[in-house]
């Protein structure tokens, strides 16, 4: 945990109610999530037992098994899940944006919202367990054909399952991880499984309080040894399995009248706790000003979205079981990507995040105490201002080393840094600006993001007196190394991916000509005007190029 | 992990000498039977139960009750802390119901699943054997199998006229392993016996290998249990295989099928954890006299008894040790950074309280005269880097929002200005 995180924890220990961790809403949250809270069979696989879900806090629609062995049983709720489900999850199938000739995306993408990181791992695995059934109008020789919208669902979900784990994507969220990266509690990571602890810390006021709500929250019983909250899933508490829950279903299955509603009763029971506090956080989460760059975040998750859409349409094969090497391998470097990225845009997002990156090192706020103009040699001279500065930061840095900083336009410029000695000043340098070398006493030189004219464009060279906030980390860190095509997969990694599970060509990426995007490319990718050799061109069709979108 | 052969058995000579007396033995026994309370059985210690020990080996309240054999749950109860364990009888008959079939047969299906890893030939049928290990008292089926483990290796070794050597297959065997200085019963899944003598130790869970793999610390936390077999089979001197064989249900089904599991890493870990371990001997001297943990005894005599062991709390005693909602209560009154994670301890160093880390963030920096050569440093203020990094990550959270900077959920929005431009 970084210091900074275990400084507000233990400030929230001490006022005895949560701390803000950042300033901002670091995800992407639709107007209108589907929450998901499902419940598990303990012991079994993948067993469905019950879900509250829906998009209407005061309408959830509660689905339940009243005997989790019986596989009708289970079909039945699944039918009634992707009957409940794929509404939502079609339903913005259909409003596209052209953003080239040959490219089209969805405007918006459906959200889930589940309690926590188990729920969203619950939803892999139902996903898998659905998407490599056959319903009998596929198969009629099929020894149990599924009803027919299921393997539909279940390959949904696998995408929706896979894509959450895809660093900053909001298809799917886990609640109590979106309320911990947004929040300190006074409690461990471990605790703030608990949705409902969790909540406790968040909803105590100056008066503090949280710790003994979170106490109650989570060991609070009654006289039959229930717990007065529940958990938030998808496990149940074994206390409720052995004392409640299994007794209803031995009535079940002694066929005593209504005792299926019992169960019923008894399942929503448990749900309907956990299905309020996910909306009272959604409500919590709504309270804070969106990140700027949480848009762009959702433009790939929307892109996401939109190839899983066209290769359904496509009427390809279910996601396959494993992932063959080369896809692996992609994966992880593309999510190594999403991960530096994401931490960055945080960061430039968030003055609070900033600063855990200031304290470690990686950025710096510094007043300009001076400036003065060099050019480079070759046949084209271009400004390469020096800038000398002054920080109470501890940068780690080493001459040569890169420097960036957001322009107006929201594009990064680049600089490096210079030794002590290099480039001094003309003479004319104020003595009160400090001895370069001399601790805090800094200097860079910018290297791009002027503009291609003799002379800077207005506004690219920070004045003297400006306060200005670098970091020594890329704004829009590339993609890891490249790897081999997957038909020159070499047989030490399995060999290339069997026929059948056919890869889509991979689309190149392209930053011009795509109208409206344009403004938001220049932020996202940082990429500077022509010219600077900056990264990442290819942030405007981030993911369709790589291996998330072929599940 | 194709060449995982089997190992045959080794005079193992390193731990003769280790071992206490009979005499120093009996007189531990006696001492822990008498902390335990008049006419109490001890509880077992598990496998799981001895992994979750090794695991906290700074612990000493957990090695003591541990030894002793404290029903740890029950004390928890009493101490009105019960942990929120407990297993659910859905998950308990489905495991059962699971090693039912994954054993059937005298563990036929356990040797298929052996040998399909190994690349061995199955035996003939008639060539498994599956001895009857039931006895009387722990001591006794330790007994039994420590006979039927020799005999069985016999049998592999000494094949009739040259030929192929027998199998056996011992389900729930009895074996026991000396930690802290006290002796403890444990009950691996099974044991299988090759026909070259090698023994392979089998843990069968009821989590699944799904498409080929499984969670990675459900896995790890099988293969620390295999390893504490495996150490109680070497002072048993009798040398396991080094990789166990992990038996879960296949996919969403109930079919068995295996992965075998290196534990070479589990193996050199345990052993050095439980080596940690203080020894009983010496945490049952350092009690003040009269102590017990008689369940019998009133609550608050028995929180002393158990507060004036000491603990090492951290989150993750929640998960694998039930006194853990009251250790947590203590360190938090305590002011323990540990109730946040290790990690945040180990962080702070010398700050062993939240009050003084706080104390020491939100303190006033030293004046920078200090380096005046004619004042030489005082020692105010030494520079203790978890003390400079706390003011440092105060100062930036507070130049960020203002302020003391405490806000609730309600209170988050920026006094430091917009995003960083
Ligand atoms: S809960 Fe208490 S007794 Fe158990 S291991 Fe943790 S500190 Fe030791």
């Amino acid at each position: 945990m970084p210091l900074m995180h275990s400084l507000a924890r233990m400030e929230a220990m001490a006022a005895g109610r949560a701390q803000p961790l950042t300033t901002v809403l670091h995800r992407h949250l639709s107007r209108q999530p589907l929450v998901l809270v499902p419940l598990t069979t303990a012991g079994e696989v993948g067993a469905p037992l019950g879900a509250m879900l829906g998009t209407d806090r005061d309408h959830p629609l509660l689905l339940t098994v009243p005997q989790p062995k019986d596989r009708d049983l289970r079909f039945t709720f699944l039918s009634d899940l992707a009957e409940a489900l794929l509404p939502h999850l079609e339903s913005a199938l259909e409003e596209t944006e052209q953003v080239r000739e040959d490219a089209e995306v969805c405007t918006d993408a459906p959200q889930l919202l589940v309690p926590n990181a188990p729920g969203a791992e619950f939803v892999r695995l139902l996903g898998r367990s659905m998407r490599f059934r056959r319903t009998a109008e596929e198969d009629p020789q099929t020894p149990y054909p599924s009803p027919a919208r299921v393997p539909l669902l279940g390959r949904w979900l696998t995408h929706y399952g896979e894509r959450a784990r895809v660093p900053g994507s909001s298809l799917l969220l886990s609640m109590t991880e979106v309320l911990t990266r947004h929040w300190a509690t006074g409690q461990s990571s471990l605790e703030d499984q608990h949705l409902g602890a969790l909540l406790a810390w968040l909803r105590a006021g100056p008066e503090g309080g949280g710790d003994t709500a979170a106490l109650e929250v989570e060991t609070a019983r009654d006289e039959h040894g229930q717990l007065r909250t529940p958990p938030s899933g998808p496990s149940t508490d074994p206390a409720f399995d052995n004392r409640v829950l299994a007794p209803a279903v031995d009535r079940y299955d002694a066929d005593l009248p209504g005792s299926a509603e019992r169960v019923h009763q008894l399942l929503g029971g448990q749900l309907r706790p956990v299905w309020d506090a996910m909306w009272e956080s959604v409500d919590l989460l709504r309270r804070l000003p969106e990140g700027e760059r949480i848009a762009s975040r959702w433009e790939s998750d929307r892109w996401s979205y939109t190839a899983h859409r066209d290769r359904l349409r496509a009427g390809e094969p279910p996601q396959p079981r494993r992932d063959d090497a080369v896809t692996a391998a992609r994966k992880l470097s593309v999510r190594e990507r999403d991960q530096a990225r994401l931490q960055a845009q945080e960061a430039l997002d968030d003055p609070l995040v900033m600063a855990e990156r200031r304290l470690a090192g990686e950025a710096f706020v510094a007043e300009v105490t001076d400036s003065w103009m060099t050019y480079s040699q070759g046949r084209r001279p271009m400004p390469r201002p020096v800038l000398a500065l002054s920080t109470e930061d501890t940068p780690q840095w080493a001459p040569g080393a890169r420097a960036y900083r957001v322009l107006p336009s929201g594009a990064a410029q680049p600089a490096e840094f210079l030794a002590p000695e290099d480039e001094p000043a003309d003479g004319s340098a104020d003595e009160s600006a400090g001895a370069p070398g001399a601790p805090g006493e800094l200097r860079l030189r910018l290297t791009g993001g002027m503009g291609r004219a003799k002379e800077p464009a207005p506004g690219s060279v920070p004045e003297v007196g400006d306060r200005v906030c670098w970091t020594l980390f890329e704004h829009a860190p590339r993609g890891g190394p490249s790897l081999p095509e997957p038909e020159d997969t070499p047989w030490t990694h399995g060999g290339p991916p069997q026929s059948g599970t056919p890869l889509p060509e991979p689309r190149t990426a392209e930053r011009h000509g795509t109208g409206g995007q344009s403004g938001e490319a220049g932020r996202t990718g940082g990429t500077g005007p022509p010219g600077v050799t900056d990264p990442v061109a290819h942030s405007t069709l981030p993911d369709p190029v790589t291996a998330e979108d072929l599940l | 992990m194709g060449d995982v052969r089997l190992r045959r058995v080794k005079q193992l000579s390193h731990q003769r000498g280790t071992e206490s007396t009979g005499a120093d033995q009996s007189a531990l026994r006696d001492r822990l039977a008498a902390l335990r309370g008049p006419g109490r059985q001890p509880r077992p210690l598990d496998s799981r139960a001895l992994t979750a020990l090794a695991a906290n080996p700074g612990c000493s309240r957990r090695a003591l009750l541990d030894s002793a054999g404290v029903d740890k749950a029950a004390l928890a109860e009493v101490l009105g802390a019960p942990a929120n364990f407990g297993q659910s009888q859905f998950a308990f008959a489905r495991g059962h119901a699971f090693e039912a079939g994954a054993t059937r047969d005298g563990g036929a299906e356990l040797v298929r699943l052996l040998c399909a890893h190994t690349g061995q030939a199955p035996p003939d049928p008639q060539l498994l054997e599956c001895p009857d290990l039931t006895a009387e008292g722990p001591e006794g089926r330790i007994e039994r199998t420590r006979e039927a483990l020799a005999l069985a290796q016999a049998r592999g070794q000494t094949g009739a006229e040259g030929g192929p050597g027998g199998w056996s297959v011992l389900l729930h065997p009895m074996v026991r392993l000396t930690v802290a200085g006290a002796p403890v019963c444990l009950e691996p899944d099974a044991l299988v016996v090759d026909g070259d003598g090698g023994v392979t130790i089998v843990e069968i869970k009821s989590f699944p290998i799904l498409d080929g793999s499984a969670a990675p610390t459900k896995v790890g936390a099988a293969t620390r249990q295999a390893a504490v077999y495996g150490l109680a089979l070497e002072a048993m001197e009798v040398r396991a295989a080094e990789s166990v064989l992990l038996v879960c249900p296949k996919d969403f089904s109930n079919l068995p099928t295996a992965a075998l599991v290196d534990m070479r890493k589990q193996l050199a870990a345990v052993r050095r954890q439980l080596r940690r371990l203080t020894r009983v001997e010496e945490l049952t001297a350092a009690l003040p006299a009269g102590t017990s943990f008689d369940l019998d005894l009133p609550p608050d005599r028995l929180a002393g008894a158990v507060d004036s062991v000491p603990a090492a709390y951290a989150p993750e005693c929640l998960a694998g040790c039930d006194l853990a909602f009251h250790c947590r209560s203590q360190a938090r009154t305590g002011n323990d950074p540990a109730v946040l994670g290790r990690g945040t301890r180990a962080e702070l160093g010398a700050l062993t309280t939240v009050k003084a880390a706080l104390d020491a963030a939100h303190s006033d920096p030293p004046p920078p005269e200090p380096s005046d050569p004619t004042h030489p440093a005082g020692p105010s203020d030494p520079p203790d880097p978890a003390v400079l990094a706390l003011r440092r990550a105060a100062r930036l959270r507070a130049e960020v929002l203002g302020g003391d900077g405490a806000a609730g959920a309600d209170g988050a929005g920026p006094a430091g200005g917009g995003p960083c431009r």
